[in-house]
């Protein structure tokens, strides 16, 4: 079919590069299916990135610096100010290289898994804590999982220290542990009470693996958030011992005993426990069915079909979470071929898309960042653990459209000396450029309206 | 299919509009303007607004306990430092307090939580359409205009609470610069065949006239959700106050989840707090002489645990509490069945109990201040939510 290849680098890869269409076309499928496994060196952009580790200890340091005068109000607001200005190069970066990477990509839907799976596991950066960490976490934890198990994906995350800081696990004690209790016998002031943060027990179970609807109950929340407590993160202030940046359990912090969760009882001690109840959480059916469930409202429509759900959550169960047999099961499902484009693309993959059709990124980080923060979807600050929404009706607004409008009218004034519209659709959508867009670009009044109009058109608009 | 009796009374009422002199509406009906803020992220009730009067209250808070507070509301209440402008508000008898408010969500998702706070029924993802949407077409309002020239989304998207079939319009700070008319011409031409881009080509030009080219509320910094606020907020004024303007703006704020070193009297939460007020204060001031024809209702999705967690913060809860300000609002009073914070009163021995309904407050918004008929509000609106009463004299 002459749409299949148009399909498999617009809908399931980033957007067609030159050339891309031609070179999917003879076995589409196949291109497709040679990205999801194996692993692969890391792209030169993301690995000139500081470590998360190395971040850490320069945001470490900075604080400490800072802290040093004691004050309140408009100065520390000054302090913290001045924190920022340190942390956004870090964060550019990671946007420059995140981007870089996506527009330069022969693998585009391999590319596609990470974003997504990184928006599955969400953390947001402008939480000051996590402003220079959250491209790390892709780097770190998503990236080299994404042709692996979803277990190994699923602790690579948790032990971040995206996600601890995130999540506010960095500090959750143990009412019971050793650190408690000697801190009782000191009879130290209880102005500040050691005790437990429910919020990464929380998310893990209504985000991360079971879904909200995955059959748990406030109790299995708390009881998880004390199985939690301890795993935190390498410094001097949350966990004595540890390397400074990197994930740490501490052992004194955590709360003793035999935890039940789900009916399910957990009499190992230390780090043991939370890793059992993750390897349970990982396999659990809940969490193959929310799995499926966001992949197929990726991959096919906004409500997609429960068929298609049942097809993906059984390759998750069947393989017990291996990604590149649950990712082969989306690409087998007939509906994630239908044509015309169901999906509206979100600001991010319009703005990706774009840049791949024009096969141009902005040197500048900060003007990589731009068109995303424009368009209301800058990178990595979904605002909430539970990422970006993945429905039209979350990005479709009267006034989101008229922003791309002026978006699209703005990239074809830079692009216009170089770009012959009618080309660039054809390169770009193929079989899927509609005639009447055809029409409205060749008779358009100038270069720059020819390719505002291809553009913002809904074929472009949609993948 | 039509029912032949809504299709009388419909044709009668239409009739009936014709024969009125045009003004009657205008002072029943376009005059009023409602403002639904909400805050996402569920705001800790206790914080904003502090029971200090309660015996429980300074031991079951420990370190978030506001002491001292400097303004009081009565013998039981008092408003965060941090909002001092509300307070004034308080004092002119333009605000009421509730508290004690829950929306019917009894578990603690924020995604579910907003969900039914927003689709108006009694369970998360139950309804695609948001209750303000459907009240819509209920308003004397929609007689003479049509919905998207009365109800405006600040923001680039429209939140749940808005969606649905009646047409809303959306408005964002934008940095971008303006497509010539010519161009917009072509694209709407190319869209002509497509409805789902068309409508809402339509709807954003629409919002794009009412707000008027060059108001200088471009280049808003969106990195800051205060500052955002503030600037939407004034815009939201601004579009309202306008005669011929939006009747119903729906603005959000996220940053409430405070989990971790929330503060008292100052500190993170505090510091939004303040920017609300900021924000509320500007909307105020840019609605002018529309002020006294407005009434503000401000919400959460639910509140947080009574008890200190063990990093200086709060963890989700269920009773909250709820602003209505305005110069149609009848304030200066704290509206609470309050349950109390002794162990024993709270909602599963953690949270603050609920003992009003956040669709009674919203009932009578849509009844009293909007003018929506009651019975479209129990049947569309708010279904299977009787036991939900609208509040009487929330509004002078």
């Amino acid at each position: 079919m002459t749409l299949d290849a148009v399909i498999a680098a617009n809908h399931f890869g980033l957007g067609a590069r030159p050339g891309e269409i031609e070179r999917a076309r003879s076995d589409a499928r196949g291109w497709l299916q040679k990205q999801l496994t194996g692993s692969r060196t890391v792209p030169d952009d993301i690995r000139r990135l500081p470590s998360s580790a190395d971040i850490f200890k320069t945001y470490s340091e900075l604080r400490r610096e800072r802290s040093d005068v004691k004050s309140d109000g408009e100065a520390a607001k000054r302090r913290l100010g001045g924190l920022r200005a340190k942390l956004v190069p870090y964060y550019l970066d990671q946007v420059a290289a995140r981007y870089r990477v996506a527009v330069h990509t022969e693998e585009s839907l391999r590319e596609r898994l990470v974003h997504f799976w990184t928006n599955h596991f969400a953390v947001s950066a402008d939480k000051p804590q996590v402003l220079a960490l959250a491209g790390a976490l892709e780097n770190e934890a998503i990236r080299p999982h994404v042709a692996g198990r979803f277990a190994d994906m699923l602790n690579a995350v948790e032990m971040h220290p995206a996600m601890i800081l995130y999540l506010d696990n960095q500090a959750s004690i143990g009412p019971d542990s050793q650190l408690a209790q000697r801190r009782g016998r000191r009879g130290a002031n209880s102005e500040r009470k050691l005790g437990i943060n429910e919020n990464l027990a929380r998310e893990i179970l209504e985000l991360h693996t079971l879904g909200v609807d995955g059959g748990y109950t406030q109790q299995d929340v708390t009881t998880f958030a004390r199985a939690l407590t301890g795993w935190s993160i390498g410094t001097d202030r949350f966990a004595r011992g540890g390397e400074p940046g990197k994930f740490a359990f501490h052992d004194g912090a955590h709360e003793p005993g035999t935890k039940t969760i789900l009916g399910t009882r957990y009499s190992q001690s230390g780090i043991a426990q939370p890793h059992a109840v993750l390897a349970d959480l990982a396999r659990h059916p809940a969490t193959a069915r929310h799995i499926a469930s966001k992949l197929a409202r990726h991959f096919i429509a906004d409500e997609p079909p429960s068929d298609a759900i049942d097809h993906i959550a059984k390759a998750f169960l069947d393989s017990d979470g291996d990604l590149p047999a649950v990712h082969r099961a989306v690409l087998d499902t007939p509906a994630a071929w239908a044509a015309p484009a169901t999906k509206l693309k979100t600001p991010h993959e319009l703005v990706v898309s774009t840049f791949r059709a024009l096969d141009f990124v902005p040197s500048e980080p900060r003007q990589v960042a731009a068109p995303f923060e424009l368009l209301g979807q800058r990178p990595y600050t979904p605002g909430s653990p539970a990422g970006w929404p993945d429905t039209a009706t979350q990005w479709d607004g009267p006034d989101a459209l008229l922003k791309r409008i002026e978006w699209a009218g703005s990239v074809a004034a830079r692009v216009a000396s170089r770009e012959q519209p009618l080309s660039l659709g054809e390169r770009s959508l193929g079989a899927a450029l509609n005639e009447r867009t055809r029409v409205a670009i060749t008779r358009a009044a100038s270069a720059e309206q020819g390719i505002t109009l291809l553009l913002a058109s809904p074929e472009f608009q949609r993948r | 299919m039509t029912n032949r009796r809504v299709f009388i009374s419909g044709a009668l009422a239409a009739s009936a509009a014709a024969m009125l002199p045009r003004c009657v509406f205008a002072d029943v009906a376009t005059d009023a303007r409602f403002v639904l803020v909400i805050l996402r992220g569920a705001l800790d009730g206790l914080a904003a607004v502090p029971a200090y009067g309660d015996g429980a209250y300074v031991s079951k808070r420990g370190a978030l306990a506001i002491t001292a507070p400097q303004l009081k509301l009565d013998g039981m209440f008092a408003l965060n430092p941090a909002l001092t402008q509300l307070h004034e508000r308080f004092q002119s008898r333009e605000l009421i307090v509730f508290h004690a408010v829950a929306s019917p969500y009894r578990e603690r998702s924020h995604f579910d939580g907003q969900d039914l706070l927003e689709n108006g029924t009694g369970a998360p993802k139950s309804a695609h359409d948001g209750w303000l949407n459907r009240a819509l077409p209920l308003l004397p309002e929609a007689k003479q205009r049509a919905t998207d020239r009365i109800a405006l989304a600040l923001a680039q998207n429209v939140p749940l609470v808005l969606r649905g079939d009646a047409r809303v319009g959306s408005w964002a700070p934008s940095r971008l610069p303006d497509t010539d008319s010519d161009t917009l011409q072509r694209i709407a031409d190319l869209y002509s065949t497509d409805e789902y881009f068309a409508s809402r080509l339509q709807s954003a030009l629409a919002a794009d006239s009412v707000v008027g080219e060059g108001e200088g509320m471009g280049g808003a910094g969106r990195r800051d959700p205060l500052n955002a606020l503030n600037t939407v907020a004034a815009a939201a004024g601004k579009f309202l106050a306008a005669a011929d303007g939006p009747r119903i703006a729906v603005l959000e704020a996220t940053g409430w989840d405070t989990h971790a070193n929330q503060g008292a009297e100052r500190g993170q939460l505090a510091s939004r707090l303040s920017g609300l007020d900021q924000a509320l204060n500007s909307l105020r001031t840019s609605l002018a002489g529309a002020w006294a024809r407005s009434a503000i209702l401000v919400v959460t999705e639910f509140g947080r645990t009574v008890a200190v967690n063990g990093t200086g913060g709060t963890d989700h809860g269920t009773a909250t509490c709820a602003f209505l300000v305005g110069g149609a609002v009848a304030g200066g009073r704290v509206v609470a069945d309050w349950p109390g914070l002794a162990s024993s009163a709270l909602y599963e021995g953690r949270d603050l109990r609920p003992t009003l309904d956040v669709r009674s407050i919203m009932k009578s918004v849509l009844a009293s201040h909007l003018g929506a008929r009651e019975s479209g509000i129990e049947e569309q609106v708010f279904p299977s939510s009787r036991p939900a009463r609208p509040i009487d004299h929330l509004f002078i």
